[in-house]
């Protein structure tokens, strides 16, 4: 399951929530806030009822093509400084091949199906919507 | 007619000027006809791309979704999780 919180990320918990006797191999993936094109920190919102249904369908795809790994997913809310964790998965399975890979599936899956909404908070005080896409949809938006 | 319940999210909830609401629509009706009124109602909505990105009681659609009494649609920004 996902856990939206608006405190730092607890990958312990997570490692505790997938590792077992059986799964031999173990991987996390951090996202983390860049500190590109001054940005000071990330301000993410999320419509949450959403986000935590579409990310249970994404872990479900995740059990049916990986029946034997476990994978599980944080996402951090509210006003993330650059340097901090907003996302974090774990995915634990009998071998290291699995795991990688179940892994890189919900990573991929979250970030093109998550609604969750990032803005940019820059050292001179200006903030921006960041649009994936790189398109000029309304006000300022810059490539990511 | 029938009353559906709208939500709006980051950058559209600011031209909006609000988070959620409702609005009345002839039925039968689909998730574009929704976001027509939207539109009239809440003059800041007419930046939003003509065709955005459309969730039907939480979960993602295509505009053409058909809508009843009671469903709760939302306008949703790209995406841009993680």
């Amino acid at each position: 399951m996902m856990h939206l919180t608006r405190h730092r990320l607890a990958v312990d918990d997570l490692l505790a929530e997938v590792q077992s006797p059986e799964r031999g191999g173990t991987c996390v993936f951090l996202g983390t806030v860049r500190t590109d094109d001054d940005v000071r920190a990330i301000d993410y919102s999320a419509y949450e009822a959403m986000a935590l249904e579409e990310a249970e369908r994404i872990l479900g795809e995740a059990l049916a093509r990986w029946p034997e790994a476990r994978v599980m997913l944080q996402h951090r809310l509210g006003v993330i400084p650059a340097g901090e964790a907003s996302i974090a998965i774990a995915a634990a399975a009998p071998h290291r091949d699995q795991a990688f890979t179940a892994c890189r599936y919900v990573i991929e899956e979250a970030k093109k199906r998550l609604p969750i909404w990032k803005k940019e908070m820059h050292a001179d005080g200006t903030a921006t919507w960041v649009d994936p896409s790189g398109k000029q949809i309304a006000g300022e938006f810059r490539d990511r | 007619m029938g009353k559906i319940s709208v939500r709006f999210f980051a950058r559209y909830a600011e031209l909006a000027g609000c988070e959620s609401s409702a609005v009345n629509v002839p039925t039968p009706a689909t998730v574009a006809d929704v976001i027509a009124k939207v539109r009239d109602v809440f003059p800041g909505t007419q930046a939003i791309p003509a065709r955005p990105l459309a969730a039907l009681n939480r979960r993602q659609v295509k505009l053409d979704a058909p809508v009843t009494e009671g469903d709760e649609v939302a306008l949703l920004p790209p995406l841009s999780g993680g």
